[in-house]
């Protein structure tokens, strides 16, 4: 009993959060890395894209719920998420042909490019910021829990509850839909090809007849569309904050690194590596341990191998082991 | 018109701003725009230095600035009576163990043969060390974190004097901002020994990664910087305004001025600080250009424009890249520690990326990166307008919405949010500039 005890806290601690998290951060990995395949610089403006599509997402669910429109037990921003989508596509496909654009025909440096992702990363700050105000937004609707903590001590008998969140479910099945699709995408029609083609060498496809500008263009609306479902996803589960967006740049630079950069597949893998490092380096282990030692070892602790203010600490040591022993990442990505 | 000319009047132009400024909103505003000016202005060095000498790429900024803070911090402030006695041999320990881990775990690295004995080993170091740096650790701080909690709560610094006169010593914060600039070298040297081997993205998001661990550590080790309860009543190398107001010969002074003896003493203490200041920003600035000029200089260009034929030259360029990204982030460091001098205070929740990283960065890109000068005019007119945007902002809100009615939703949002258009302008400032004039308003030579 205290064994299954021990599974369901660490589940509910650890595994359930940690996956979720890890969906949130590979969606986002994504975006970066199908940006560094095809455009070739790390956007620094990424977060504030997931951040930007989010706001939308966020003023149309508002939008929605003051007509009244709900969609029953799932909340209403996975309604206004299409129209979230389409806001973002339009700001990014503004932002690459008044600004990018000019550094791709100038073939600048991609160093250059990444400082001007920072102008553009102040610019759309500066929006978000406008619009809808620095502070904490929740726009989560509909019932919280599909099986909440006390209901499945009373169905299972069990001390130890086991919490599903309606937006844990939700994150984790919209992240598989969105990754099938985006490797549908990718590995069988002929645009997902021209645009992996374009990514591998760039003078072999344009000699092919591969329309760059068409590319760029694909990769932004993908991009765009990452973004937009890895923040509102990001923003049921946890909450809308302009700056915690800004700081999600880290862990999901750290996630494409991990997995190696421009590879999708690494993406993915990073995400995962990157969340549950972060979640089971600061989770307070006693919860876990009281079930599984016997009593005379009991930890006296929290059993926490650190606070969680140091999250960014633990997906910044990985990223700094990954790029000293392995720089390609653990997928062969681009080696840069 | 040749460059000196030219120069000379944007330097003008930037400084009829302030004075400007001081016009319209008063002297004491104007005297604060010219000291963080001037403290922007050596940030702006620094950041020069990495970028515009060697195209180092560092988005750290704020994470060195802050190092400069702990500096301000640990040297200014009177050690916390019992403090160490508590615990701070336990620290000691506990960070020398650490330090002990991390070399042991490289010694292993490098002496054994690569295998899965190596990693084993190497793992069995760093999860001991691990564990026996917490549990050294964690009872100590909380030994030192009980001592008198309200008010101190950690260890305190190195200033001789008592809790009351310590103010006394404000000699000791001039030779606080070298050790900023040192405990930033340190850390640029940690860092830059890891990551200056890759690639320019690379260094960016390592860099990007310390800030936020450097702001994280001091938001949270309370035994080193009291975290987000905040040092307050750092002392000052200058005098106080109450002491300038109770002495006798100085508001007489002031009188004869025609000033009251208020605002004559703040004003007096800001104008020693920006004269401190403005030493400082010419020392470092008369440095960095003699650097300019060296041979080392004019290596460090050659490896940023062309790493191949450099290196086939026969220069080293790791050792040099590793050079002046410790240089300049001692620069970042001396001015964080300046600028908690100003401040009087160290709030470690107010390291903010997009002000202190890359507001800095606009200051070099708008100035000129390569250029010295270029970044000391960036500084300060980024500055400005940094300050300044924002009632420009409210102005022109107040201005498009003045047909609205009053209590029009959308005006009062409008006038509401002007105040977050600072980062817009920022932003389309910085694009702009890099489209249309990439060199920016002093070009390198």
């Amino acid at each position: 009993m205290d064994f299954l005890n021990a599974i369901v806290a660490l589940a509910n601690y650890v595994l359930i959060p940690g996956i979720t998290y890890g969906s949130q951060l590979a969606i986002g990995a994504l975006g970066v890395t199908l940006v560094y395949g095809i455009l070739r610089f790390s956007n620094f403006a990424h977060g504030d894209t997931m951040a930007f599509g989010t706001m939308i997402t966020i003023l149309a669910t508002w939008w929605l719920q003051s007509m009244g429109v709900s969609l029953g037990p799932l909340p209403t921003a996975l309604l206004a998420l299409p129209i979230g989508i389409l806001g973002c596509i339009v700001l990014v496909l503004v932002i690459d042909r008044s600004v990018y654009r000019f550094y791709r025909e100038q073939k600048a440096k991609p160093v250059i490019l990444v400082i001007v992702s920072m102008g553009v990363m102040f610019v759309m700050n500066g929006i978000i910021r406008f619009i809808i105000g620095p502070d904490d937004q929740s726009f989560s609707d509909g019932p919280r829990f599909i099986i909440s903590a006390r209901d499945f001590k009373t169905m299972t008998g069990l001390d130890e509850g086991l919490g599903i969140r309606t937006t844990q479910v939700i994150t984790v099945v919209t992240a598989i839909i969105v990754v099938a699709l985006l490797f549908w995408f990718l590995n069988k029609t002929r645009s997902g090809k021209s645009m992996r083609a374009y990514s591998d060498n760039e003078d072999l496809a344009l000699l092919s007849g591969i329309n760059p500008e068409r590319v760029v263009m694909l990769t932004w609306i993908i991009v765009a569309a990452l973004a937009t479902i890895a923040g509102t996803l990001y923003g049921l589960d946890k909450s809308f904050k302009p700056f915690t967006y800004f700081q999600l740049l880290l862990p999901i630079f750290a996630s494409a690194v991990v997995g190696g950069i421009g590879s999708p597949l690494g993406a993915i893998a990073g995400g995962f590596v990157i969340a549950f490092s972060e979640v089971t380096i600061t989770y307070a282990w006693k919860k876990v341990l009281v079930y599984l030692m016997p009593d005379s070892l009991e930890p006296s602790g929290l059993v926490q191998l650190m606070s969680t203010d140091y999250k960014f600490a633990v997906s910044f040591v990985i990223l700094l082991i990954v790029l000293l022993f392995k720089p390609t990442g653990l997928f062969k990505g681009q080696s840069i | 018109m040749s460059d000196t000319v030219k120069n000379s009047l944007l330097f003008a132009l930037v400084f009829t701003l302030i004075i400007l400024s001081g016009f319209f909103q008063g002297w004491n505003n104007a005297m604060f725009i010219l000291n963080m000016g001037i403290i922007s202005a050596i940030m702006a060095l620094g950041v020069n230095l990495q970028w515009g000498f060697a195209g180092l790429f560092n988005v750290g900024v704020m994470g060195f600035v802050a190092l400069g803070g702990l500096a301000a911090v640990l040297l200014g402030m009177p050690a916390t009576p019992g403090a160490f006695a508590a615990g701070g041999a336990g620290v000691v320990l506990a960070l020398l163990l650490g330090i002990g881990t991390l070399v042991a775990a490289s010694f292993t690295y490098k002496r054994m043969p690569s295998g899965r004995n190596r990693n084993l080993a190497m793992m069995a170091i760093l999860v001991f060390g691990f564990f026996a740096f917490r549990g050294i650790l964690d009872p100590n701080v909380a030994l030192i974190e009980a001592v008198n909690p309200a008010a101190t709560g950690y260890l305190g610094g190195l200033n001789p004097g008592t809790d009351e006169t310590y103010r006394d010593n404000g000699w000791i914060m001039l030779l606080a901002w070298p050790v900023g600039g040192l405990f930033a070298a340190g850390a640029a040297w940690l860092i830059g020994k890891a990551a200056l081997g890759l690639r320019s993205d690379y260094l960016a998001i390592a860099t990007l990664g310390i800030a936020e661990i450097v702001i994280a550590m001091m938001k949270n080790e309370d035994w080193l910087t009291r975290g987000v309860k905040n040092v307050i009543g750092v002392p000052r190398p200058v005098p106080y305004e109450l002491d300038l107001q109770n002495s006798a010969a100085f508001v007489e002074r002031a009188a004869s001025l025609g000033f009251d003896p208020v605002e004559a003493s703040t004003l007096w203490v800001k104008l020693l600080y920006a004269l401190l200041f403005a030493v400082v920003l010419g020392i470092i600035f008369w440095l960095s250009q003699r650097a300019l000029n060296s041979p080392w200089g004019r290596m460090l260009r050659a490896i940023r424009d062309n790493e191949v034929a450099a290196e086939a030259m026969g220069k080293d360029i790791t050792a040099r890249r590793l050079q002046v990204f410790i240089i300049g982030s001692a620069i970042c460091g001396i001015a964080g520690a300046m600028m908690t001098t100003l401040d009087g205070q160290l709030t470690p929740g107010t390291y903010q990326p997009l002000r202190f990283t890359f507001l800095v960065w606009v200051m070099v890109i708008v100035g000129g990166s390569g250029s010295n000068l270029g970044a000391i005019l960036g500084g300060f007119l980024v500055w400005f307008l940094w300050v300044q945007v924002e009632p420009i902002g409210l102005f022109v809100m107040n201005i498009l919405t003045s047909g609205m009615a009053e209590d029009n939703w959308l005006r009062l949002h409008l006038i509401e949010s002007a105040a977050q258009m600072r980062l817009m302008t920022m932003g389309v400032i910085m694009i702009l500039v890099l489209r249309f004039s990439p060199r920016g308003l002093i070009p390198e030579k």
